[in-house]
């Protein structure tokens, strides 16, 4: 008969089932940390600024110096630029997507590309506001307008959407192009056909985290769009405009006796317009990953 | 014997890794007949069907020469319309690749990319290539489900169906059945064996036994080589050279 050698358990040792259930206990307290702070910041704002959205406030000038009224100007100023920026970006950035993933050879001119774009996403926006300032505001002499602050923010979104535009279509199996070229397609046929449908939903969410980012800056506008107090709506691009964020900081530091109401009020709408586009992105994503076939 | 439908002269392949995957084949091969191209992994026949169709474009070749003629056709022309050939010369994977759109889609794909657009035409073509890939039957109402929902043997008779569609003259098959249970395996093969009257048919097999029950001529390739051709019942029953008969027998391989 043979003998084992018997492993003797340590009195003290935790069985491998309990250990590992201590284990992700931890990673659960830890992921519980972190998102402590971020719904305590939600929870506040809200508390502190739910009471002062009304009707009224969406949709009224602001009077009295700003201490009272309104916000109307601010959230048309917003969506305005919201919409500039994506004008000039989505058609920019999904071309470049397109370009990088599908086209372009592996050399050194479009590795020089890759790092700039990644460099790009990684400036300081407000780089951005002085580099739209020298180039839209003053050499175009476009002004301190809608149509520079789109295209100083379109610049600042550029990277996200080029860079989601080309994972999301790296994402989809190559094979589906060796068959799209096989029956007789071009290679513009079978990515527009096959490729580009199936990449959609990812681009589209990088879009719209490009433009939430986008929307919620301050710098880029700062010196390219962003008026301090307009008593009208803006009626051309070319006309400068109130925004949410930069009319934050205002109404923050340089309005004295500010009712506080108004400021948590601003913040919350700021908020629920960047999570609210958040939360379409993640939609959009995971409808596309449950209908996804492959 | 007829006059041959693809003649393939002096043919080298050497791929950028330094691999040479087709040293100077010439082979001709026969219309309405199925040549059988077949031999150990790696002995070059994906890369000569490759080759036929030019979807060696996306691959990364070193060198290329020699001579590949369908008719006047010169396939191995630099500036050859290779959409075109590609509508004469389809080909059906060894995995079924349905592309991730509808069953019609997958069909009407290859119609659409040639330019018809006229919603009868491709219904019907769609449902002719159906039927001749004897799979209209089983999902003729349910057009408009993703490919992804049929079973495997269903979605190669689609990827059968939708090159059929394009009306080609010679059809490629690289291993068709090896992801296939055994009567999905027969109804591809009855089709083949049917369909041998209107096209130029190339397999390789994915056995042995396949290789020789479908053969009319039989290419053995090994290590890119062409070792032996010759009618499909010499080279099972009787192949001349030893090293045909070694893997024919199932001395090696």
């Amino acid at each position: 008969m043979i003998e084992y050698p018997q492993y003797k358990k340590p009195f003290y040792a935790l069985s491998k089932q309990n250990s590992q259930k201590v284990g992700f206990s931890f990673i659960r307290l830890i992921t519980l940390v972190t998102i402590l702070p971020i719904l305590g910041i939600i929870a506040y704002i809200v508390f502190k600024g739910a009471g002062s959205i009304t009707w009224e406030f969406l949709t009224a000038m602001p009077s009295d110096g700003m201490r009272a009224g309104g916000i109307l100007p601010a959230i048309v100023g917003t969506f305005y630029l919201m919409i500039g920026t994506a004008i000039f970006s989505i058609p920019l950035g999904i071309a470049a997507g397109i370009y990088l993933s599908e086209y372009a050879a592996d050399n050194r001119w479009t590795r020089l590309i890759r790092i700039a774009i990644v460099s790009l996403a990684g400036v300081p926006s407000v780089v951005y506001g002085l580099f739209g300032l020298g180039l839209f505001v003053l050499f175009f002499k476009f002004g301190i307008s809608i149509l520079s602050a789109s295209l100083t923010l379109s610049i600042m979104t550029l990277p996200v959407i080029i860079s989601t535009t080309e994972e999301s279509l790296r994402s989809v199996p190559y094979r589906f192009r060796v068959v799209g070229v096989s029956l007789g397609g071009t290679q513009w046929q079978t990515i527009r056909r096959v490729i580009l449908p199936q990449a959609l939903p990812g681009i589209v969410t990088g879009i719209i985290l490009g433009l939430e980012r986008a929307v919620g800056e301050t710098a880029p506008i700062l010196f390219t769009g962003a008026t301090f107090f307009l008593p009208h709506l803006p009626g051309s691009p070319m006309d400068a405009t109130m925004a949410l964020p930069y009319h934050i900081y205002v109404i923050s530091t340089q309005v004295p006796g500010m009712p506080s109401g108004i400021q948590y009020g601003t913040v919350l709408v700021l908020l629920a317009f960047v999570l609210g586009m958040n939360l379409i992105a993640s939609l959009i994503r995971s409808r596309a990953r449950a209908r996804r076939q492959w | 014997m007829p006059e041959a439908k693809i003649t393939i002269r002096d043919l080298y392949l050497r791929y950028s890794d330094g691999k040479e995957a087709l040293k100077h084949i010439s082979l001709d091969i026969q219309p309405n007949a199925i040549t059988v191209v077949f031999g150990p992994a790696g002995g070059g026949k994906s890369s000569l069907l490759k080759v036929l169709n030019r979807l060696i474009d996306l691959s990364d070749v070193e060198e290329m020469s020699g001579e590949v003629r369908m008719g006047k056709l010169d396939i191995l022309e630099r500036g050859l319309d290779v959409v075109g050939l590609r509508r004469r010369i389809g080909v059906v994977f060894s995995r079924p690749i349905p592309l991730p759109l509808t069953i019609f889609q997958n069909i009407s794909f290859g119609l659409e990319v040639a330019g018809m657009r006229d919603k009868d035409e491709l219904r019907a073509r769609v449902e002719k290539a159906l039927k001749q890939a004897v799979l209209w039957e089983e999902i003729y109402d349910r057009l408009d489900d993703p490919a992804a929902s049929l079973s495997g043997g269903q979605q190669q008779r689609l990827c059968l169906a939708r090159v059929l569609a394009l009306e080609p003259e010679v059809i490629m098959l690289d291993e068709p059945t090896s992801a296939l249970d055994p009567v999905s395996t027969a109804k591809i093969e009855e089709f083949l064996q049917e369909a041998k009257k209107d096209y130029t048919i190339l397999l390789a097999p994915h056995n042995q036994q396949q290789a020789a029950r479908m053969s009319d001529y039989a290419a053995f390739f090994l290590q890119g080589e062409l070792v032996e051709y010759a009618g499909g019942s010499d080279m099972f029953m009787n192949p001349k050279d030893k090293r045909s008969q070694d893997y024919v027998q199932g001395r090696f391989g």
